[in-house]
C-alpha cells in the first residue's frame, strides 16, 4: 500500500515535470500566439466573408490591416448575434492574446460587447454601428460608422433619372435607424430630381433571407418598380434578380457591378480599409482610439461605385455636383421643413440636421414619398 | 392607377407566381421524404441533403457550364447521403431520427466547407419555359415563367401515387412500410427496399437543392435553405403521405410565403411580421382542424418510429 502510494507520487511528479518542460519548450516554438510586440487584432463577422456585401466590405478592411507591419489578424465568420459572439471574443482574448477587437455586426453591441468590455477593462472593443454614449457605456468601447446615406442620396439621384415609371423599390432587412436613414436619403435624392417619385419598401425581417429577398424584388417589379436598391447583408440575390428581370439596380456595401453588367447604375460602398488602418496606427502609436468615429464621403469612410453605362450625362452631372458639395462638407440632406409619410412634420422649417448630428441616429420615421411602414 | 401597375390584382398574381417559384424545393424534398417514409423510415437529414445538393449543383454547373449536369450531380450527392442514412439505419438498434439529425448537420457543415469558393462566382442558370406568351401584361408573363424542374415535379407527384398503388415495386414498398414482419415472411428484403427508398428520396432532395442554387433565388450562399428542408419533411405529415397532396401543400407553402412581400409591395405594410409567419399559422390551423384524438393519422405507414 505504502509502496504503491510512493510510486504514484513519483509518477505524478514525473508527469508534472514533463508537462512543465513541454510547455516551456512550447513557449519557444513558432506556434505561440504572437510575439509580445505584435498587436493581435480580432475581427468577428456575422456572415461569410465573401458575400458581396456587408461582411465582404469588412473583410476587405481586415485584409488591408493584415498588410501593416507588427500586427496579427484573427478572423472568425458566421458568428451569430447571441452569446456565441462573447465566446468568440473570449477565445480570441484568452487563447490568442487579442487586445483590439472589431465585432462588426450591429446586434453584437448590446449586451455582448458591453459585457465583454466591462470584463476586460484593459482591452479595446471597437464596434461597427453602435452608438457609444458617454457615462452609459464603458470607456474602452468605441463605435464607428459611416454616413453611407450620403452615397445612398447620390444613388437616389441617379435612380430618379433612370426611372421611367417613377416608382423605386427598396428591399430592407429590419426597420432600425440606420436602415431607415438609407431609405429616406435614397428617396430624398430621387425626389430632388422629380418630386412625384415614390419608393416602395419591403422589410424581409432578417439580414440574410435569399428566397424572401428574391420574392420581394419580384413583387416590387410586378408593381411597376423599375429601379431597386437594398439594405441587406448580401445584395447578390437582389442584384441578380433585378438584372434577370431587366430593371435597374443600385448596389450596397460593396461593388456588385459584375453581377449586373446592364442594369447596375451605381452603388453605396464602404471603405473600411481606411477606418481600420487608422485605428491600428493609433493603437500602435500608443494613442487611445476615440470613442465615436463617424464620417462620410468627405472623410473617405464611404464611396460610390463607378457609374454604369445606363447612367445619362444629366444624371452624372447632377450627382457629381452634389457629391462635390458632400466633399466640401456643405450639403445637408436633412433640413426642414420635412414631412414623414404619415403627414407629420418631423423636421421643422429652418431646422437643419447635419450629417454628424446624433439626432439622426435614432431616426424612427419614413420620409414623405416612401410607401411602407415601420411596424 | 396607370397600366404599369396591376395594383391589388398584383397580390393574387404575386401569390400565384410565388407559389410556382418558391414551391419547387418543397415539392422535391417532400416527394422524396414521402417515398422514404412509405418504406417505414424517417430521414430528417434531408435539410442537409438539400443544402449539399444546392452547393454541389452550383459548383458543377459553374465548373462545367451545364446547369443540367449540376442538377444530376446534386441528385447523386443526395443519393449518396440517402445511402449513408439507410446503411447506418440498417444496423441493429439504430434510431433513424437521430441518424437523420446527424446527417443534417454533416450535410450542411460539409456544404458550407466545400462551398466557400463558390459564394462569389456566378453559375449558369436553368432555363425557364414561357407559358405567358398569350398575355400582354408583363406581370402575368413573368409569373408564368415556369421552370422545367417544377413541371417534372408536378408530373412526378401523380406518377408516384399511381406507382405506389399499382406497380409491384410500389406494393413491396408499402408492405415494408406497413409491416416489416409480413414483408420478411413473404421473402422481401426489408433493408434493401428501404435502402432504395431512402436513396431515391435523397436523389429528389438533392435535385430540390439544385433548384435553389440554379434557378430561384439562383445563387449559392450559406443562408440559402434557411430550414426549407425541415419544413418539407413536416409537409409530408401535413399531406398525409400522399404525393399529390404534397404537391398542393408545397404550392400552398410557396404561395403563403409570397404573401408578405406581395402585400408590402402594394402598400399594406402594417404587421408584415405576421404575414411572414402566414405559412406556419396555416399549418397549425390545418393540423388542428384535421387531427383527431381517436385514431392514428390516416395514411401513416405503420412501421414509422413516430407512429409505431
Amino acid at each position: 500500500m505504502v509502496d504503491r502510494l510512493r510510486l504514484s507520487r513519483r509518477s505524478v511528479l514525473k508527469t508534472v515535470t514533463a508537462a512543465g518542460g513541454l510547455s516551456a519548450l512550447g513557449a519557444g516554438l513558432p506556434w505561440t500566439p504572437a510575439l509580445a510586440k505584435d498587436l493581435v487584432i480580432g475581427f468577428v463577422y456575422v456572415g461569410p466573408r465573401d458575400d458581396f456585401g456587408y461582411n465582404q466590405a469588412h473583410a476587405e478592411g481586415a485584409a488591408a490591416v493584415k498588410l501593416m507591419p507588427g500586427v496579427k489578424v484573427l478572423e472568425e465568420e458566421k458568428v451569430p448575434e447571441t452569446v456565441d459572439v462573447e465566446k468568440t471574443m473570449e477565445s480570441m482574448i484568452n487563447l490568442d492574446g487579442a487586445s483590439l477587437l472589431f465585432p462588426t455586426s450591429f446586434g453584437y453591441f448590446d449586451p455582448h460587447v458591453l459585457k465583454e468590455a466591462k470584463k476586460h477593462k484593459g482591452l479595446a472593443f471597437l464596434h461597427c454601428g453602435g452608438l457609444w454614449t458617454k457615462g452609459k457605456h464603458p470607456d474602452n468601447v468605441g463605435s464607428y460608422f459611416g454616413y453611407i446615406d450620403e452615397a445612398q442620396y447620390l444613388s437616389g439621384i441617379v435612380a430618379g433619372y433612370a426611372s421611367k415609371t417613377k416608382k423605386l423599390g427598396f428591399v430592407a432587412a429590419k426597420p432600425i435607424p440606420q436602415v431607415l436613414r438609407n431609405i429616406n436619403s435614397f428617396t430624398l435624392g430621387a425626389r430632388s430630381v422629380d418630386p412625384s417619385i415614390t419608393t416602395a419598401v419591403i422589410f424581409t425581417g432578417d439580414w440574410s433571407m435569399p428566397v424572401k429577398e428574391a420574392e420581394a424584388t419580384n413583387s416590387l417589379i410586378a408593381q411597376g418598380v423599375d429601379v431597386v436598391t437594398c439594405h441587406v447583408d448580401s445584395p447578390k440575390v437582389i442584384v441578380e434578380t433585378a438584372e434577370k428581370r431587366g430593371i435597374y439596380v443600385t448596389g450596397y456595401h460593396a461593388n456588385q457591378a459584375k453581377l449586373a453588367p446592364n442594369g447596375y447604375l451605381t452603388g453605396a460602398e464602404w471603405n473600411w480599409a481606411k477606418v481600420y488602418t487608422d485605428y491600428v496606427k493609433m493603437v500602435q502609436g500608443g494613442i487611445k482610439p476615440p470613442n465615436l468615429v463617424r464620417g462620410g464621403l468627405k472623410e473617405g469612410i464611404v464611396k460610390t461605385s463607378p457609374y454604369g453605362a445606363a447612367v445619362s450625362d444629366k444624371a452624372r452631372n447632377h450627382a457629381d455636383d452634389v457629391k462635390g458639395q458632400f466633399m466640401a462638407g456643405s450639403f445637408v440632406v436633412y433640413k426642414g421643413p420635412l414631412k414623414d409619410n404619415k403627414g407629420n412634420i418631423v423636421i421643422a422649417a429652418g431646422t437643419e440636421h447635419g450629417q454628424t448630428d446624433i439626432a439622426l441616429e435614432s431616426m424612427n420615421w419614413l420620409v414623405e414619398g416612401v410607401v411602407g411602414s415601420i411596424a | 392607377m396607370d397600366e404599369t401597375s396591376p395594383g391589388w390584382w398584383g397580390v393574387p398574381l404575386a401569390v400565384l407566381a410565388g407559389a410556382i417559384r418558391v414551391s419547387t424545393p418543397f415539392l422535391f424534398v417532400s416527394l422524396g421524404e414521402c417515398l422514404t417514409e412509405k418504406s417505414g423510415r424517417i430521414n430528417l437529414g434531408l435539410e442537409g441533403t438539400l443544402v449539399m445538393g444546392a452547393m454541389s449543383g452550383y459548383a458543377v454547373a459553374y465548373g462545367t457550364g451545364s446547369p443540367w449536369l449540376g442538377v444530376l450531380v446534386a441528385g447523386l450527392a443526395g443519393t449518396g447521403f440517402g445511402i449513408l442514412h439507410a446503411a447506418v439505419c440498417s444496423l441493429e438498434r439504430v434510431n433513424d431520427i437521430a441518424v437523420g439529425i446527424a446527417l443534417m448537420l454533416l450535410g450542411t457543415g460539409l456544404a458550407f466547407f466545400l462551398g466557400k469558393p463558390y459564394i462569389q462566382p456566378q453559375a449558369p442558370q436553368l432555363p425557364s419555359i414561357d407559358f405567358g406568351w398569350w398575355s400582354t401584361s408583363q406581370q402575368v408573363r413573368s409569373a408564368l415563367q415556369v421552370n422545367a424542374l417544377f413541371l417534372i415535379g408536378a408530373v412526378l407527384a401523380p406518377l408516384l401515387v399511381w406507382g405506389l398503388r399499382n406497380t409491384r415495386w410500389g406494393m413491396v414498398l408499402r408492405i415494408v412500410g406497413e409491416s416489416a414482419e409480413a414483408a420478411r415472411a413473404m421473402g422481401y428484403p426489408v433493408n434493401r427496399v428501404r435502402l432504395f427508398a431512402t436513396a431515391a428520396g435523397g436523389f429528389l432532395a438533392g435535385v430540390g437543392g439544385s433548384f435553389l442554387s440554379l434557378h430561384y433565388p439562383g445563387s449559392w450562399n450559406e443562408r440559402l435553405s434557411s430550414g426549407q428542408g425541415i419544413t418539407a419533411v413536416a409537409l409530408v405529415i401535413f399531406a398525409r403521405w400522399d404525393p399529390v397532396l404534397c404537391f398542393w401543400a408545397s404550392l400552398l407553402f410557396g404561395g403563403a410565403g409570397a404573401l408578405g412581400p406581395a402585400l408590402q409591395a402594394v402598400g399594406v405594410t402594417q404587421g408584415y411580421y405576421l404575414f411572414n409567419a402566414a405559412p406556419y399559422v396555416l399549418t397549425l390551423a390545418i393540423m388542428i382542424a384535421t387531427s383527431s384524438a381517436r385514431h392514428r393519422l390516416a395514411g401513416a405507414p405503420a412501421e414509422l418510429s413516430v407512429t409505431r
